[in-house]
């Protein structure tokens, strides 16, 4: 008899040391990465490594800047693809269509979630580069190998729809009905509720949406790297090579050993990477909890 | 016919366009893997490990980078469970509900799940260094394990906050602890919701690079300890597509084939599963 509580409070603190370690992740990381990029923080001053665009390990030289601006160019395509696209098919999937197109659609979405980056990345060498090379870069008068921004982003905008679309639906369904009721009811029709009123009451959650998808694509990996070029210059237009933080990581971690402060340099640029990912999750996520709170 | 009807109807169009091209996208990309992929696929690429000079075009397979990404999915999925499932049972049994702790233990999941892989992989790597360990399939297995940690714990969650209140209550008022609730009554109603998490997180751990980059290491043959570097699907992927030889890049596009077959089973298993199993269910 006895037994069986002692047995029930043993596994409840347990359960909630699993708590603990799971959540203590997140300050590990930072902590780790943090004490791995100390010897770079300590020899090169801020503007050395943020400011400047010469990346020559092997003279010591660790400027950041051309794979920050790199990484905010080929979220920024993706974004600008992405936003229009998943904005109006949450629209459509939460307002308009019928359950079945819904359900229909639903797997779709999700598989396109679940499709590993590496096959993204396949299918934009396949698909997407020729495209560009072909037909797009000839239509701006551009000569370009395809490789490049335009490739990444579009790569990167359709790896983030899913996640940008659920989010979204779930934003809209939770609008209360009333609100639509009251303006249909004024003589709005259904597209002028939607703009003026559940779009209205919306928009926090759909930022939240977009800066969850801006946060995804902005840690991408294996994709990017895989059709973006991967030239460590600031790039000018979107037909330009760029090399993102999370190629530049992923790509020299063979040789990242050998080379003095190199090592550092890639954990900072993790570090970096992290606390931006960060800041950008908690934020939405705040907002989204606010969503939630204010329709219960 | 109004400007406000009208205008209804063009932003109707470009709604049903904007859907129409997101499914048009997913089939695009399965059509161009199995395309590209299925022609240069052959028997001996999931049956052979690679022989010398694979990367060159040589003979072989890689029957290697199969069996280590399952090896290291499945045990990075059951380690995982090892700590998700206590997780999910305290928050969903234990903790008060719409509590602040369950909420901030909520809020902290959604936020790990949001860190990109290639930072896990990074941070297995400060922790290999740390403790002077070399890339093997353990240190796979853990980063991956961490990786998929939030994913499943959210989606067991999802699950388990739909057991209706009343069940839980019947189970203690026949006066079972908390903890006999948990095991006799929650987790076999949500069964499914669990192999279904399950099935997801062994798809992700499949299917992601960045982490096991640094971490698993490569090799050329099956792992035969925790201790061995492991190839992984795709990463031999990846290796093959650098190569600058045409029959080696056809390799890739075959082995994407078979890692998108695999996802694709997985993920049709797991519907099965939720359909089929999720009617015997109290609701």
């Amino acid at each position: 008899m006895k037994f069986r509580f002692l047995k029930d409070k043993f596994f409840k603190h347990l359960m909630f040391m699993c708590i603990v370690f799971s959540i203590s992740i997140v300050f590990l990381m930072l902590f780790g990465l943090f004490i791995r990029s100390l010897p770079i923080l300590q020899q090169k001053s801020f503007s050395d490594i943020f400011l400047s665009g010469t990346w020559h390990p092997l003279r010591g030289e660790f400027g950041f800047a051309p794979f920050i601006v790199g990484t905010l160019w080929v979220t920024v395509v993706a974004m600008v693809i992405a936003i229009p696209l998943c904005l109006l098919t949450a629209i459509y999937l939460s307002e308009y269509a019928h359950r079945r197109v819904t359900v229909f659609l639903k797997p779709f979405i999700d598989l396109l979630a679940g499709i590993p980056s590496v096959v993204y990345g396949i299918w934009g060498v396949l698909a997407v580069i020729p495209l560009i090379r072909d037909y797009i870069a000839p239509l701006f008068g551009v000569r370009s190998t395809g490789y490049g921004i335009l490739a990444g982003g579009i790569v990167l905008g359709i790896m983030v729809f899913p996640i940008i679309i659920q989010i979204c639906v779930e934003v809209f369904q939770s609008v209360p009905k009333e609100l639509r009721e009251a303006s249909l009811a004024l003589g709005a029709t259904k597209w002028q509720t939607i703009k003026h009123s559940v779009l209205r009451k919306a928009l926090p959650g759909i930022l939240a949406a977009i800066v969850l998808g801006f946060s995804r694509a902005f840690g991408e990996t294996m994709a990017v790297l895989m059709v973006v070029g991967n030239v460590p210059k600031i790039p000018k237009s979107i037909f330009d090579c760029a090399y993102p933080l999370p190629a530049l990581i992923a790509n020299n971690y063979g040789e990242m050993l050998s080379v003095p402060l190199y090592d550092s340099a890639l954990m900072l640029a993790s570090l970096i990477l992290l606390l931006l990912v960060l800041i950008f999750n908690i934020l939405a996520r705040l907002i989204l909890i606010r969503v939630e709170r204010s329709t219960q | 016919m109004d400007r406000r009807k009208i205008e209804e109807k063009i932003f109707l169009f470009l709604m049903r366009i904007s859907a129409i091209l997101i499914v048009l996208s997913l089939i695009l990309i399965l059509f161009t893997i199995i395309a590209k992929g299925l022609p240069s696929l052959n028997l001996a690429m999931i049956t052979q490990t690679p022989k010398g000079g694979y990367y060159l075009g040589k003979e072989g397979g890689i029957l290697n980078a199969i069996m280590g990404s399952l090896f290291l999915a499945g045990g990075a999925t059951i380690l995982s469970m090892l700590i998700s499932l206590p997780v999910v049972i305290y928050l969903n049994i234990y903790a008060k509900k719409n509590s602040k702790l369950s909420e901030f233990i909520r809020f902290s999941f959604d936020v790990l799940w949001g860190i990109p892989s290639i930072v896990y992989g990074a941070f297995g790597f400060t922790i290999m260094l740390f403790f002077n360990l070399r890339a093997s399939l353990l240190a796979g297995i853990i980063v991956v394990a961490l990786l998929i940690l939030p994913i499943m714990s959210r989606t067991i969650d999802e699950v388990m906050r739909m057991v209706p209140a009343g069940l839980i209550e019947t189970s203690y008022a026949l006066g079972a602890t908390k903890l006999e609730t948990a095991f006799k009554v929650v987790i076999k109603q949500t069964l499914p919701g669990i192999i279904t998490a399950i099935l997801i997180a062994l798809g992700r751990g499949i299917g992601d690079a960045a982490s096991v980059l640094f971490t698993a290491g490569f090799s050329d043959y099956i792992p035969n300890s925790l201790l061995k570097p492991a190839a992984t699907l795709p990463l031999a992927i990846f290796f093959q597509l650098l190569t600058p030889i045409p029959e080696v890049q056809e390799r890739a596009y075959a082995s994407a084939f078979i890692l998108t077959a695999i996802i694709l089973i997985i993920s049709i298993v797991s519907r099965i599963i939720t359909n089929r199993f999720s009617k015997n269910l109290i609701k």
